[in-house]
């Protein structure tokens, strides 16, 4: 701490401060799919399609995907890192497109199709991503590994689809190189510093390794 | 977070009742501003309003020949459009210079207009703030003022306006269409839209309560060399220390906005007028008046490096 009452983290995250605690999520109350503004938080219905599979949940409205895919479907592999974008590590892929889990309300998703980790591949049939970061060993104590992953799947589809960058020299010439992949990748950190075989994982997956 | 309740709204015209019928609605669009601020109780709305759903997720042309951006159109989107990338380029350079990949597939033109500052002493409830809680001093002026701003300040705040998108916008002269309470629409030119602190801090800009950002529009193309230069602490995924927005044009002729620096997008005429006498002159004439601590007084000097780096990019390619 500095005099100031500052962490170096604070100043380092561009000061959004990452002391949030999340209370009580899973009160009872009568489920009801309308809400009336002068009660308090109400259980809402939802349904989505996670993985697959339809869900139907009852959730306070505090609820952020990120909660309902770990505390109530149980899908642990999405992990909460920061809680306030800054990482990472809750990036799932929704209606086809990256997003950080946990600055979104689950309830904002009716209808919607989810993809975490567990859902673009298993053990048994791996996604090339999953088995690329294996080969390549793009990681170290994995916590932040399934955010990484869908993160770089949907990296290679907005490459794909012509989606410019930072490091994009011609708007209208969007392709595959190294300095593109670090650029879209930044938005997950990994504290073990994985990001060499990151991305080589993915220049494999590209089809970019024949150098 | 605190208790709230939410609907998702059927129209805009309902959404913008519901905004005037409970106190402390706010509407909600991407998130990735409004639940990172109510996760620290610095908001805490009673209802929220989901906005997503209402079809402003457009761009459309304009009679004038220029473009209307919904409200709701994710910076992924309107960085990507074919239009905006040949004729507004300013635009989406400053779009995918912030944030990561996956806020740019959620953050909206609306709600990154409306994001609040990052001054670390807003962000920490501990700390005295005027502009979160009027009245309480400001925490930053004695303390890490390392980021926030250095012109248009006040004696009650001297934070920075974090937004990338909005440099550019200022830039084009883009326009805000609204609707306030009751239904009137109305236009606010994006150079009156923020406010500087002045002695009430807490007002950012110059919506009413209630009122809903509908669309930007964007004047039509004015052609020339499109830049967006951004400094920050690492070489993505941070906000600005000091942004460059510019426009170079024939004979010298440039326009500027810059980011960083000040409590709004920042553009002067002095900055414009001094483009063909070179780097220092428009650092100079954009940073008349400025107001620095101990802390962020690099900034003018960086400004003035920032732009003199961009000017010998120019006469490199011409
Ligand atoms: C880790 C991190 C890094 C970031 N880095 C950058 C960066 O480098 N550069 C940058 O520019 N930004 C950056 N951002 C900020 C990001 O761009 C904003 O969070 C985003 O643009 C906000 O848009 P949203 O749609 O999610 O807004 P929301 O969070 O949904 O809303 C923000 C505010 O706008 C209001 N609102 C939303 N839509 C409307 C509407 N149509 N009418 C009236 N009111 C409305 C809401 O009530 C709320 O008060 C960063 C954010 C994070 C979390
Ligand atoms: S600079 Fe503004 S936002 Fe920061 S502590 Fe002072 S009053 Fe608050």
């Amino acid at each position: 701490m500095t005099s100031d009452g500052f962490t170096r983290r604070h100043i380092l995250q561009g000061s959004a401060a990452a002391t949030a605690v999340v209370p009580g999520l899973t009160q009872a109350a009568p489920p009801a799919r309308s809400v009336s503004a002068q009660e308090g938080s109400r259980m809402m219905a939802l349904d989505m399609k996670v993985n697959g599979r339809d869900v139907h949940l009852q959730l306070d409205p505090r609820t952020t995907l990120l909660d309902a895919l770990r505390e109530h479907l149980h899908l642990t592999g999405t992990k909460k890192g920061c809680d306030h974008g800054q990482c990472g590590a809750c990036t799932v892929i929704v209606e086809g497109r990256r997003i950080n889990s946990c600055l979104t309300l689950a309830v904002m998703h009716e209808g919607e199709t989810v993809t975490t980790i567990e859902g673009l591949g298993t053990p048994e049939r791996l996604h090339p991503m999953q088995r690329a970061f294996i080969v390549h060993d793009g990681y170290q104590c994995g916590y932040c590994t399934p955010g990484q992953i869908c993160s770089a799947v949907a990296v290679l589809e907005e490459i794909e689809a012509g989606v410019p960058s930072h490091v994009t020299q011609d708007l209208d010439h969007v392709g595959w190189s190294d300095a593109e992949a670090r650029e879209r990748m930044s938005g997950n950190i990994c504290r073990c510093a994985a990001y060499p075989n990151i991305i080589a994982a993915m220049r494999d997956v590209a089809g970019e390794d024949k150098a | 977070m605190k208790a709230f309740t939410y609907e998702r709204a059927r129209s805009v015209e309902a959404a913008v009742k519901a905004a005037a019928s409970v106190q402390s609605a706010r509407f909600i669009a991407g998130g990735t501003n409004l639940l990172d601020l109510m996760k620290l109780q610095i908001e805490t709305p009673a209802h929220l309003i989901d906005v997503n759903h209402l079809g402003l997720d457009k761009i459309e042309p304009t009679q004038e020949g220029g473009l209307r951006i919904g409200a709701l159109v994710r910076n992924t989107d309107l960085a990507a459009d074919q239009r905006v990338r040949r004729d507004y380029a300013v635009l989406s350079r400053a779009l995918v210079a912030g944030a990561s990949g996956q806020l740019r597939n959620k953050a909206t033109t609306g709600g990154n207009l409306l994001q609040r500052t990052r001054c670390p002493y807003f962000y920490d409830t501990r700390m005295p703030c005027n502009k979160r809680r009027p009245g309480s001093g400001c925490g930053a002026m004695q303390g890490m003022s390392r980021s926030l701003a250095i012109v248009g300040v006040s004696d009650a705040c001297i934070a920075q306006n974090p937004s990338d998108m909005a440099v550019a916008l200022r830039l084009l002269d883009a326009q805000v269409e609204t609707m306030a309470q009751g239904g009137a629409k109305r236009t606010i030119p994006l150079a009156d839209f923020h406010r500087l602190p002045g002695d009430t801090p807490q007002v950012d800009n110059a919506l009413q309560p209630g009122e809903m950002i509908l669309s930007v529009t964007l004047p039509k193309p004015i052609g020339g060399i499109h830049v967006y230069r951004k400094v920050r602490d690492r070489a993505s995924y941070a906000f600005a220390l000091v942004s460059v927005a510019a426009v170079f044009g024939q004979n010298g002729q440039a326009r500027f906005a810059f980011g960083g620096v000040a409590p709004k997008p920042w553009r002067t005429d002095g900055a414009d007028a001094a483009a063909s006498q070179g780097a220092k002159a428009v650092a100079e004439a954009a940073l008349a008046g400025a107001r620095t601590t101990p802390h962020n007084d690099f900034k003018k000097a960086l400004l003035r490096q920032t732009l003199a780096s961009l000017y010998r990019q120019q006469e490199a390619q011409a």
